[in-house]
């Protein structure tokens, strides 16, 4: 009778595993037209849950097929005629086809487009519809990234019936639709019945914006919250750790975290005062403090998680007396006064301690200023008005960002330049990858910047969650393939 | 008692027109562009040009300040830049919650310190009275966003009565009055601490004073004496204190809605400020401005009602 009560509840349980999910978050999004904002919080709610493009981002960084189900390319790399997937429909019963993928490509390329990855569409010429299902793009020339580019959240697929109001009411064709959205509180998503693809085991997903670290660690002891892909708990994380209920994740990001420097200014226009300072910083110091531990070093800027990662960390080994050599061979025996600019996430912060700290050994004194966002965004990267700065770039494969006129380092090498241009032109996946090597070796051994570590990702969440991702190769919080267990 | 009344509510306006003034000019020099925040880091200058244009960014200041200051006076705010929907709908959202929020902290505030002040008084000098006294000095010496915190561990992580933040909305009826306890609780406390204070003080004055000896030597009860004549009197500083309160609390809620995530009005000018959503900031400001100066004439006016004297003498 007991056994048989016994098995009966747990049985019961077993048919009723959850189908709700609470996943929190830092930040909440303007709006939620990945088309139209670069703020990260908008695709960490949409992406691949509620809008999907030509092609996806894996959880490991590879492209996938998504509203595409293949592709193919012409001879001369120009034209990917696109084959989309039949039967697929908007959320608001609409049937998708060729007409939408032009519209939306058109849509982004724009003069008046706000769409803030326009350089993603850039090598388009043209958009041709072949019949419903085909849709050709012409390149002005071939671009390796193309199929890359199509799968950032900046480059879904939307109608030109639901475009204008995607940002209050999101009509896109993932396996989640629009639900609610309770401004400053949350956002709720539901299944999409009339999805293309495999059914998703969540029947509603919210997402709850919880700013303030104090408070994501009572709401997830408080099991308010089940999950939390990118935990900013502080202190608290040993606890959690300690905590059979919950599973502590460190993944790997797209984010380089930097010490940039203004190659334009004296003294950091000359190489080397930047090797000298490269071969002060002591990277594993720095990452004890600036991430409990958990980043990854880099030597240049490219994530360790790309599969065209050169380690260059040996470059500059940490060596005290050959950086103030190099100093002197400058002719700052004496060292120099500059300032260190500090946004406000921790790893700049506290970083920033270590690194004067670091850097006072060899004679420079740095100055710290601490500034908000609003503040780093205008004095460091609009006007270029810095010397110091820590700031982690999170979009993934931007080396190309020290091929730019007028970008915040005043980097320029008409060396690196070519090799970014030549990778634009390369489809070639082996070719492609010698060339990041290249471009990662030139700014490595220019000491652009002092190339600190990987940012990690810490995830935190209900052990009895499965499906959640362990890295963030972009910017998103998929939970298409998540599910509680039994 | 007109003319006072008038001329009261004129220093009130003028007043509003300085504010408004100060909190133009104060904002538009805070660095950043709002467009550069929303568009991030790697926007291309067309884009950014192109949102400028539509946030009408490009407009000279003195145009933006007369456009604002005119659609205010029909109740247009402008358009939230970040969310771009109107500011006034974007705050009457959020008073939904900080409105109930409030009342519900000053309710429990007076309810605790009204009672803790006159039985503090009535015992003056015992043990009751120094006891209180000094809980209530704990109680002002206490950051609130702290006891915030020490009430969540205890009823949401520990014994699991009340969410530990957030907010359903009020159609879930009970369950958005559970989510305001714990905040309301943690606004209250240092308020009513320092209430309570002034209470005491206000009815140890009173208390010495010569009616209160009459009422005695007339035999009426000491319960009657106490909460009927004395503390009838000794209401106008605590009246005073409660106005000046209202300023407070507003402030308050700021912190208390960043620890519990409530999104009411304190945490969308905290969200505003560090997007440079200028414009909501603006209206928020405006609008807690124009809640002070009202509450400050509200008391200005109950103080007149009840001392006759007052009219004449300003």
């Amino acid at each position: 009778m007991g056994a048989a009560a016994v098995l009966a509840v747990s049985m019961n349980a077993a048919m009723s595993a959850r189908t709700d999910l609470v996943v929190g978050v830092v930040l909440e999004p303007p709006h939620l037209d990945p088309t139209a904002g670069a703020a990260a919080a908008i695709d960490e709610i949409v992406y691949a849950n509620l809008f999907e493009g030509l092609t996806r981002i894996g959880p490991n960084g590879e492209v996938q097929p998504a509203l595409a189900a293949n592709w193919t390319v012409s001879g001369d790399g120009k034209s990917y005629t696109f084959k989309l997937r039949e039967n697929v429909k908007f959320h608001d019963g609409t049937q998708l086809d060729a007409e939408d993928v032009k519209f939306s490509l058109e849509r982004a390329m724009a003069e008046s487009s706000t769409n803030a990855q326009k350089g993603l569409f850039e090598a388009i010429q043209s958009i041709e519809t072949i019949d419903p299902a085909t849709v050709t793009v012409n390149l002005k020339h071939p671009q390796g990234s193309f199929l890359y580019n199509m799968g950032w959240g900046d480059a879904v697929i939307v109608a030109p019936e639901s475009a204008e109001t995607n940002k209050e009411k999101p009509i896109g064709t993932g396996p989640f639709k629009f639900g609610n959205w309770a401004k400053g509180s949350s956002v709720t998503l539901t299944r999409f019945d009339d999805y293309w693809g495999d059914d998703v085991a969540l029947e509603e997903v919210e997402f709850r914006f919880i700013p303030d670290a104090a408070a994501a660690v009572p709401a997830l002891l408080s099991g308010d919250v089940h999950a939390f892909p990118n935990a900013q708990v502080g202190d608290a994380l040993g606890q959690i750790q300690a905590d059979p209920r919950f599973e502590v994740v460190i993944g790997a990001t797209e984010g380089e975290t930097i010490l940039a420097m203004n190659n334009g200014k004296e003294p950091f226009s000359n190489l080397k005062v930047r090797q000298a300072i490269s071969h002060a910083l002591n990277r594993d110091e720095i990452i004890l403090g600036a991430s409990s531990g958990n980043g990854v070093p880099i030597g240049s800027h490219f994530s360790p998680a790309n599969d065209a990662f050169v380690d260059l960390t040996d470059l500059y080994p940490h060596d005290t007396e050959k950086a103030k050599e190099l100093l002197a061979e400058a002719g700052y025996e004496d060292g120099f006064k500059a300032t260190l600019k500090l946004p406000p996430p921790a790893y700049a912060r506290q970083g920033g301690e270590i690194i004067a700290s670091q850097l006072r050994e060899i004679g420079i004194d740095l100055e710290i200023i601490p500034v908000e966002w609003a503040q780093w965004l205008e004095q460091v990267f609009t006007n270029k008005d810095y010397d110091l700065t820590i700031v982690s770039h999170t979009e993934p494969n931007d080396i190309n960002i020290y091929a730019r006129d007028d970008y915040y380092f005043a980097y320029d090498n008409e060396a690196f330049d070519a090799v970014i241009e030549e990778l634009d032109q390369t489809a070639d996946p082996e070719k492609r990858k010698e060339l990041y090597a290249q471009a990662q070796r030139i700014i490595a051994d220019d000491a652009v910047n002092g190339f600190l570590f990987q940012l990690p990702k810490t995830g935190v969440w209900d052990a009895k969650l499965n499906g959640m991702w362990e890295n963030q190769p972009i910017q998103a919080n998929d939970v298409t393939g998540v599910s509680w267990e039994d | 008692m007109s003319a006072y009344i008038a001329k009261r509510a004129l220093t009130g306006f003028a007043t509003l027109i300085v504010a408004s003034l100060v909190v133009f000019a104060v904002l538009e020099i805070l660095p950043g562009d709002p467009a550069r925040i929303m568009l991030g880091m790697n926007a291309s200058p067309e884009a950014l040009a192109a949102l400028r244009d539509e946030m009408g960014l490009n407009q000279p200041l003195v145009t933006r300040y007369f456009d604002w200051i005119s659609g205010m006076a029909v109740g247009d705010l402008g358009r939230s830049y970040t969310y771009s929907t109107p500011v006034s709908e974007l705050i009457a959202e959020r008073l939904e919650v900080s409105l109930p929020l409030a009342l519900l902290a000053l309710a429990l505030s007076t309810l605790i310190a009204i009672p803790v002040g006159v039985f503090a008084a009535s015992r003056r000098g015992q043990a009751a009275d120094t006891v209180s006294m000094g809980l209530a000095q704990i109680g002002v010496a206490i950051p609130n966003f702290w006891f915030a915190l020490l009430l969540v561990y205890v009823f949401a992580v520990g014994l699991r009565l009340v969410p530990a933040g957030g907010f359903p909305g009020w159609d879930s009826g009970w369950q958005a009055m559970k989510a305001l306890l714990l905040p309301a609780v943690s606004l209250a406390l240092p308020q009513a601490a320092i209430l309570a204070r002034v209470t005491r003080s206000a009815m140890l004055e009173v208390l010495g004073e010569d009616y209160i000896r009459t009422a005695r030597a007339k035999g009426l009860p000491r319960r009657t004496v106490l909460w009927k004549h004395a503390l009838q009197n000794a209401l106008i500083p605590v009246l005073t204190i409660l106005g000046l309160q209202f300023a407070f609390l507003l402030a308050g809620t700021i912190i208390i809605e960043n620890v519990f995530y409530l999104p009411g009005l304190g945490r969308l000018v905290f969200q505003a400020i560090s997007q440079r959503d200028l414009i909501v900031v603006e209206g928020v400001v405006m609008l807690l401005v124009a809640a002070v100066i009202l509450v400050n004439l509200l008391v200005d006016l109950l103080y007149a009602a009840a001392d006759p004297r007052l009219r004449t003498s300003r």
